[in-house]
């Protein structure tokens, strides 16, 4: 039975989760947090719905669903180590390059570890969202 | 040291306990209680240290000599995420068998071994 | 090199992730799984190309050096094995495309795979976390796998399996905890090089004992070997000769690695622990083989009870006792697939596989008894089929280190197997049905017969051409007891 309360203030803290999910996911680039951390708060902030509203309710909501997550994410994961074979170095070899940002001008380095863990994010919300969805549909 | 010995020690105990139990879903708790068990038992064997975290500052080339091992660290947390995963299958197959069979008790699953 | 290393491992588990994303589109699917099989093939043979003169390839995930980083390593007997799982991995999939039951759910080729690749991992890894991180990969799968079509025998089975092998993980992880606090390092070459300077032999024996008894359960080696007879005929065909070909094989696999390369300073009572093992496990399987009236209850007990011989092979750690394991591995892993499979299809004509409903096979399908006689009298070590140089080998071996008891417990356990196996042919195939027969006739298709006859040739090559195969096992076996190869190849120097 979904809940008023609980449903106005799941409004609210979604993007507010899924803000802070981000920050923790970019913050794994130097310092403590990354993928893993960053995916299990999305998928927190998915679980908000579910428990205000139901899981279909969080199913259509969600763009891909957690089975096609798992699998983008993982592929996405496995492709940051190709850069490194096709240059003849070992799999998964870190890769790096940096953009500038046009306007600012201020230099941010990419590399093969930062697709790495967008591939675990993926990951990490699709394997905990399939888990939640399938106990809480029975 | 002695203290975190005794502790991995009690949660094996704990674990086993549970694990020789009939009824399904102690033994499923039992194997959440020995993996905390084993993590802890990699902790301690890794050597316990009070030092600064593994992490270099951006200008420093090397890391300031204390700081503590990240690998043991590094295991347990490859092995929590899979025993994540372990978990939540076993919670799913319990269900499953107890719906199946119409028992939690290990004892009288027996269908597959006539 | 860099990049073939990878590929057995990549390949699968890259191709499970796109299968999946085609769930809905068996065709696409079914395309997908051809492919993955043709390329994992082709990657082992490439693989075996550049390590059949001897040479030892090496890889570091990520350009990490050795001994920090992931080693990928492939020797002789590494080639092997990922020869034999390739091959029966791929003649499984594909009989699985072929049998309807097998693949009514959209997970079961994506896990098939990940399956394939996990094991492929194992073979290739050296790094002992590593090779738990592929354990548990392979062991999830085959987790899901085992209980996928729900059924209650299926379900009962899985808890029994998932169980045990959990608990032999939690060993494996618990001895690789206290390794580490040893040495400071989980390098299986630099293991090697460094557990001969640690003075607490005691602990060394604790962490040893803690894998041994991990890997005894993974291989279904007594006192541990309960869950195998329980759960592998529950699963479809398709399945149980993936299950039944590699899963006790990686076990194996690992308990040779650590115990020629990593523990090799404190042997002599290890050995005999072995030995002692080996005998039990072959007596214990053949008894249970005995009275067993599900043909795949009782293959399953015969795995058990030919791990013993394998087992036999390693207690004796001779050149040639290495060599006879290693050529014994592959026959049985071929063999037992073969048979999973053909249980199938003999499922699929009498809707039984129990043995005192079934009768007159080889009158209603004589092509299909001629196919039959070759694994199973190669699996009671006929000559000159393939059981029978691997049992050799080993006999042989035995003679030479005068363990006089184990090899009469062996050949007496042959001789049994000899009479369980007659006992299949007479019940099943000679003997006038005793039951009306319980389903038309339907067409079984190219996809299943394939590649039972493509693993029963294999069976039959590797018993009437045995020659280069014992010369690789040799080779292999030379690799693993003088291991300067393979720790060069890992950390560098002379």
């Amino acid at each position: 039975m979904p809940s008023l309360i609980l449903s106005y203030v799941c409004g609210h803290l979604v993007p507010l989760l899924l803000a802070v999910s981000v920050i923790f996911f970019w913050s794994g680039h130097n310092q403590p947090g990354g993928g893993f951390i960053g995916g299990l708060l999305a998928a927190e902030a998915v679980l908000m719905i579910v428990i205000a509203q139901g899981v279909d309710a969080a199913r259509r909501r969600m763009p891909l669903q957690p089975g096609t997550l798992v699998a983008v994410g993982f592929l996405t994961a496995a492709a940051a180590g190709l850069p490194g074979l096709i240059l003849g170095e070992p799999f998964f070899s870190g890769q790096w390059t940096e953009l500038t940002l046009p306007l600012l001008g201020a230099k941010i380095p990419l590399g093969t570890p930062l697709l790495f863990d967008t591939g675990v994010y993926l990951l990490v919300i699709g394997a905990t969202l399939s888990i939640a969805f399938t106990f809480g549909e029975k | 040291m002695y203290m975190m010995a005794l502790l991995v020690g009690g949660l094996f105990a704990m674990a086993v306990y549970c694990l020789l139990r009939r009824n399904l879903l102690k033994l499923v708790f039992g194997f959440l209680i020995l993996s905390h068990a084993v993590n802890l038992l990699i902790f301690t064997a890794g050597g316990l240290t009070r030092n600064a975290p593994p992490i270099a500052p951006s200008e420093a080339k090397f890391l300031a000599a204390p700081y503590a091992d990240p690998l043991p660290q590094a295991l347990i947390l490859t092995a929590i995420v899979i025993n994540f995963g372990v978990f939540a299958f076993l919670l799913a197959l319990v269900d499953k068998a107890r719906r199946k069979t119409g028992t939690d008790d290990s004892d009288a699953m027996k269908g597959s071994d006539a | 090199m860099n990049t073939l290393l990878v590929l057995p491992v990549i390949v699968p588990i890259g191709a499970a992730a796109f299968i999946w994303l085609f769930n809905s589109r068996p065709r696409i699917q079914h395309a997908l799984v051809l492919l993955t099989v043709a390329a994992t093939l082709a990657v082992a043979c490439l693989i075996l190309r550049q390590t059949a003169a001897g040479d030892v390839h090496s890889t570091q995930i990520g350009h990490w050096p050795a001994p920090y980083g992931i080693t990928f390593i492939v020797d002789g007997f590494s080639t092997l094995m990922l020869l034999i799982s390739t091959l029966i991995g791929g003649m499984a999939a594909l009989f699985s495309i072929g049998d309807t039951a097998d693949r009514r759910h959209a997970g079961y080729f994506p896990l098939f795979f990940i399956l394939l690749g996990g094991v492929n991992g194992a073979f290739l890894t050296g790094d002992l976390f590593n090779l738990y991180v592929w354990f548990e990969v392979l062991l999830m799968a085959s987790f899901v796998l085992m209980a996928l079509g729900g059924q209650r025998t299926q379900i009962e089975g899985a808890v029994k399996y998932v169980m045990l092998n959990l608990a032999g993980s939690t060993l494996l992880l618990a001895g690789i905890g206290i390794i580490y606090g040893l040495t400071g390092t989980l390098n299986m070459a630099d293991l090697a090089a460094k557990l001969a300077g640690v003075s607490n032999a005691g602990r060394v024996n604790a962490a040893a004992m803690l894998l041994l008894a991990a890997f005894c359960i993974k291989s279904a080696i007594f006192p541990f070997f309960f869950w195998l007879p329980a759960s592998y005929h529950t699963p479809p065909p398709a399945v149980a000769a993936l299950f039944a070909g590699l899963l006790t094989k990686v076990g194996i696999y690992a308990l040779v690695r650590m115990f020629t390369l990593v523990f090799v300073a404190d042997t002599a009572a290890t050995f005999k622990l072995l030995r002692i093992l080996a005998g039990l496990t072959m007596v214990s399987g053949v008894l249970g083989a005995l009275i067993q009236k599900d043909m795949r209850r009782l293959f399953a007990f015969l795995i058990v009870s030919e791990i013993g011989f394998v087992l036999m092979g390693i207690g004796f750690r001779t050149e040639r006792a290495l060599t006879g394991t290693i050529f014994f591995l592959m026959h049985m892993a071929v063999v037992k697939s073969t048979l999973f499979l053909m249980t199938g299809v003999i499922e699929h004509w009498k809707g039984t596989v129990r043995l005192d409903r079934l009768g007159s096979l080889f009158e209603d399908h004589p092509a299909f008894g001629y196919l039959f006689l070759g694994p199973v009298f190669a699996l009671a070590g006929l000559p000159p089929l393939s059981g029978f140089w691997g049992k050799y080998v080993l006999v042989q071996a035995g003679l030479i280190e005068k363990y006089y008891l184990l090899v009469g417990v062996a050949l007496a356990v042959s001789l049994t197997t000899l009479w369980v196996v007659a006992r299949i042919w007479m019940e099943a195939f000679w003997r006038p049905a005793c039951a009306p027969k319980r389903r038309a006739d339907a067409p079984l298709g190219l996809l299943r017969i394939g590649p039972i006859v493509v693993l029963a040739a294999v069976t039959f090559l590797l018993g009437l051409w045995a020659e280069p195969f014992h010369a690789q096992a040799l080779q292999a076996a030379g690799q693993l007891l003088h291991p300067s190869a393979y720790m060069q190849a890992v950390l560098g120097g002379p």
